[in-house]
């Protein structure tokens, strides 16, 4: 078992002839993943690499029944072939693209609304990963291995880094989620965290948090509230300085929420381990 | 971009805000001449951060003589970091009520957030935590921004019914400034109403969206460069990097924001202390690597670097030859630790082997390694 993706899936490729949406769409597929089609405007009727291009979404799902999709497409492009999936009903979008503009990305938040179904990973995330079923987006396939931990990350690098500390401790993963490092973003730590707590494959959980925002915050709550899972979380920019503030808004509107220390002692006060480097993580996890 | 108050005050002007007529000074002299023109006038120092008031940064003069006096004593100050490049010699309001007008992004709830307040003014954070209702909040839907009954009600709300029409004029064009210039942030604070019912805005406060300043280029031309007062920072944004300037000792290069801040967090940890956060992103290829590179060994203060990259969308070969290729081309004396893993890690392993450079598997033994060779 496992979250959000499976092996039904049947996954697009929006910006498949792109040098990064090439390269990975050749990496999901190695895994496994059932990669149908790339969306190209302009490109429709050829194939890339074996696998059939489209010009738009529509016309891909018409053809190949894809209710997923990995976005490699460029920045100024990319909130719009987010609208453009969920507006044809593609349920599961993992968005890869970073620099997305956030006014854009505000505008996609509120158009979602009108499509319930259609779950948003990122952006600026490395999409999903379910160990010995597939994967959309750029998480390296070689660190993991199947297995009872969640996990579920801002940053991706570090979700890279965990998994492999993780597998080589003899701890697989079930699902491996990245939901952006960017302010304005899809899917929230508190919605991936209720998934796996509904999967009963996961038993461990891990938490990788980053400062900025209150996104750990409110996943502590939800832990702390009752919860079946070992969670260990981690927040990495402990000594980061404070940004250089000029204004009062940003204050007014989040208060002192957002610091590493108010992150930590969050999920402190809910009963979840916190780690203080990222090879604790697993030591906590093999402990718990 | 966080814009200096002239350049956030002409971006309203261009939105049809009036402002207080007042002159960019770059030299004693040209506040001297602001004054004769205007008459007196606040001489205020130009910093993208709060708080100039309090440190000294803006003086009230009468006489051309006082504006240079002034003006000399504030150019080339330093205000929380920050070396004051010029002043902005503006004439004083007649005020009779000043209120609080601001926007900003709700990460929360992943919105835009539009505040309006009877009580402006120095105390308005305190206001938002003792006070929480005496700001009135709204959340524009983002197509179409805020509609006319709905600034109404923002401005009964606020208890400045009175102004009703005036502030609600000010407000949706205020509001213009996320669609027509990305912006994050607007604050005018004190937004002040006169005798005669004008509204003015007494200071403002205006970030735009760095990634969206592909829409944006004559913004970006004219205002860009006098905000970069960071040497090193202004190098790397020429060289297209995400770099910010830290007060340690150990250059930091990494992939990824995430792994970059917690590779500061390791080497602190470690005993040391970071000299620059580096983050070359995803898809960082050799001519990245070798141009972060060039960057971080301007700082003389830089005693090693530390590389820590693990590669999702970044390849390690392409790291690895970067590196060799960037240490060569630059002659790198510096202590050199290199953390690798990652797509193609064992390709990118295996060409710093042949190049000499030994590469670490932790970050955190990377860490206590350049820790160490950096004392």
């Amino acid at each position: 078992m496992s979250i959000l993706l499976n092996a039904d899936n049947k996954v697009l490729v929006q910006g498949i002839t792109g040098r990064e949406g090439s390269f990975h769409a050749q990496q999901m597929r190695e895994m496994g993943t059932q990669v149908v089609g790339g969306v190209v405007p302009g490109r429709g009727g050829s194939e890339h690499e074996g696998v059939p291009v489209f010009n738009t979404v529509a016309e891909a799902v018409h053809e190949t029944g894809a209710d997923a999709t990995g976005i490699f497409v460029p920045a100024p492009f990319a909130a719009d072939a987010i609208l453009e999936a969920a507006a044809c009903g593609i349920t599961l979008i993992a968005c890869i693209t970073e620099g997305i503009p956030i006014q854009d990305m505000i505008r996609v938040k509120d158009f979602l609304r009108a499509y319930p179904e259609a779950r948003l990973l990122g952006p600026n995330c490395p999409g999903l990963l379910t160990p010995g079923v597939g994967k959309i987006g750029i998480i390296p396939q070689r660190f993991s291995s199947p297995g009872p931990v969640g996990i579920v990350a801002r940053s991706g690098t570090l979700t890279y880094e965990t998994m492999a500390a993780l597998t080589d401790a003899g701890m697989g993963q079930s699902t491996i989620v990245g939901i952006g490092g960017d302010p304005v973003n899809g899917m929230a730590f508190v919605d991936v965290i209720a998934m796996f707590e509904r999967d009963p494959a996961t038993t461990h959980l891990a938490i990788i948090g980053e400062i900025g925002g209150s996104d750990e915050e409110r996943a502590a709550e939800l832990l702390g509230r009752g919860s079946r899972l070992k969670s260990v979380a981690f927040i990495s920019g402990r000594t980061a300085p404070e940004g250089k503030r000029m204004g009062h808004a940003g204050a007014i509107v989040s208060g002192n929420r957002g610091t590493a220390k108010s992150k930590e002692e969050a999920f402190r006060s809910a009963g979840v381990a916190v780690a203080e480097t990222t090879d604790q993580i697993v030591e906590l996890l093999t402990k718990a | 971009m966080k814009l200096l108050e002239y350049q956030a005050k002409e971006v309203l002007a261009s939105l049809g805000i009036e402002i207080p007529a007042g002159r960019v000074a770059h030299t004693p002299e040209e506040a001297e001449s602001a004054c004769r023109e205007l008459g007196p006038v606040a001489v205020k120092a130009q910093v993208p951060v709060g708080g100039r008031g309090k440190a000294g940064g803006i003086a009230v003069v009468e006489t051309p003589e006082a504006a240079h006096a002034a003006a000399q004593r504030i150019i080339g100050m330093d205000i929380k970091g920050f070396k004051v490049p010029l002043v902005y010699c503006e004439t004083a309001l007649e005020i009779a009520r000043e209120v609080y007008l601001g926007f900003t992004v709700d990460r929360d709830a992943r919105a835009n957030i539009l505040m309006l307040s009877a009580r402006g003014g120095m105390d308005i954070e305190q206001v938002a935590e003792e006070a929480p209702e005496a700001i009135a909040r709204l959340y524009p839907n983002p197509w179409r921004g805020p509609l006319d009954f709905e600034l109404t009600q923002l401005v009964f709300e606020s208890g400045l019914g009175e102004h009703a029409r005036a502030l609600t004029a000010v407000i949706k064009k205020l509001y213009r400034a996320i669609p027509d210039f990305d912006a994050l942030t607007a604050e005018i604070n004190p937004l002040v109403i006169t005798e005669e019912g004008k509204v003015i805005a007494g200071d403002a406060k205006l970030e735009t969206d760095e990634n969206a300043d592909f829409r944006h280029r004559d913004l970006v031309e004219q205002y860009g460069a006098i905000l970069e007062t960071d040497e090193l920072e202004a190098e790397a944004k020429r060289r297209r990097l995400t770099y910010v300037s830290l007060d340690g000792e150990i250059g930091i290069i990494g992939n990824g924001a995430g792994l970059c801040m917690g590779t500061l967090d390791l080497v602190q940890r470690a005993g040391g202390k970071a000299a620059n956060f580096c983050d070359i992103g995803g898809g960082a290829r050799a001519e990245v690597v070798q141009n972060a590179m060039d960057v971080i060994i301007m700082n003389p203060r830089v005693k090693g670097i530390l590389i820590n990259v693990f590669g999702g969308i970044t390849r390690g070969d392409e790291v690895a030859r970067g590196l060799v290729q960037a240490r060569d081309n630059l002659q790198l004396k510096l202590p050199l630790v290199v953390r690798l893993s990652g797509t193609n890690q064992e390709e990118g392993r295996e060409i710093l082997k042949q190049n000499g450079i030994e590469p670490g598997t932790s970050a955190w033994e990377a860490a206590q390694k350049i820790v160490a060779m950096a004392q």
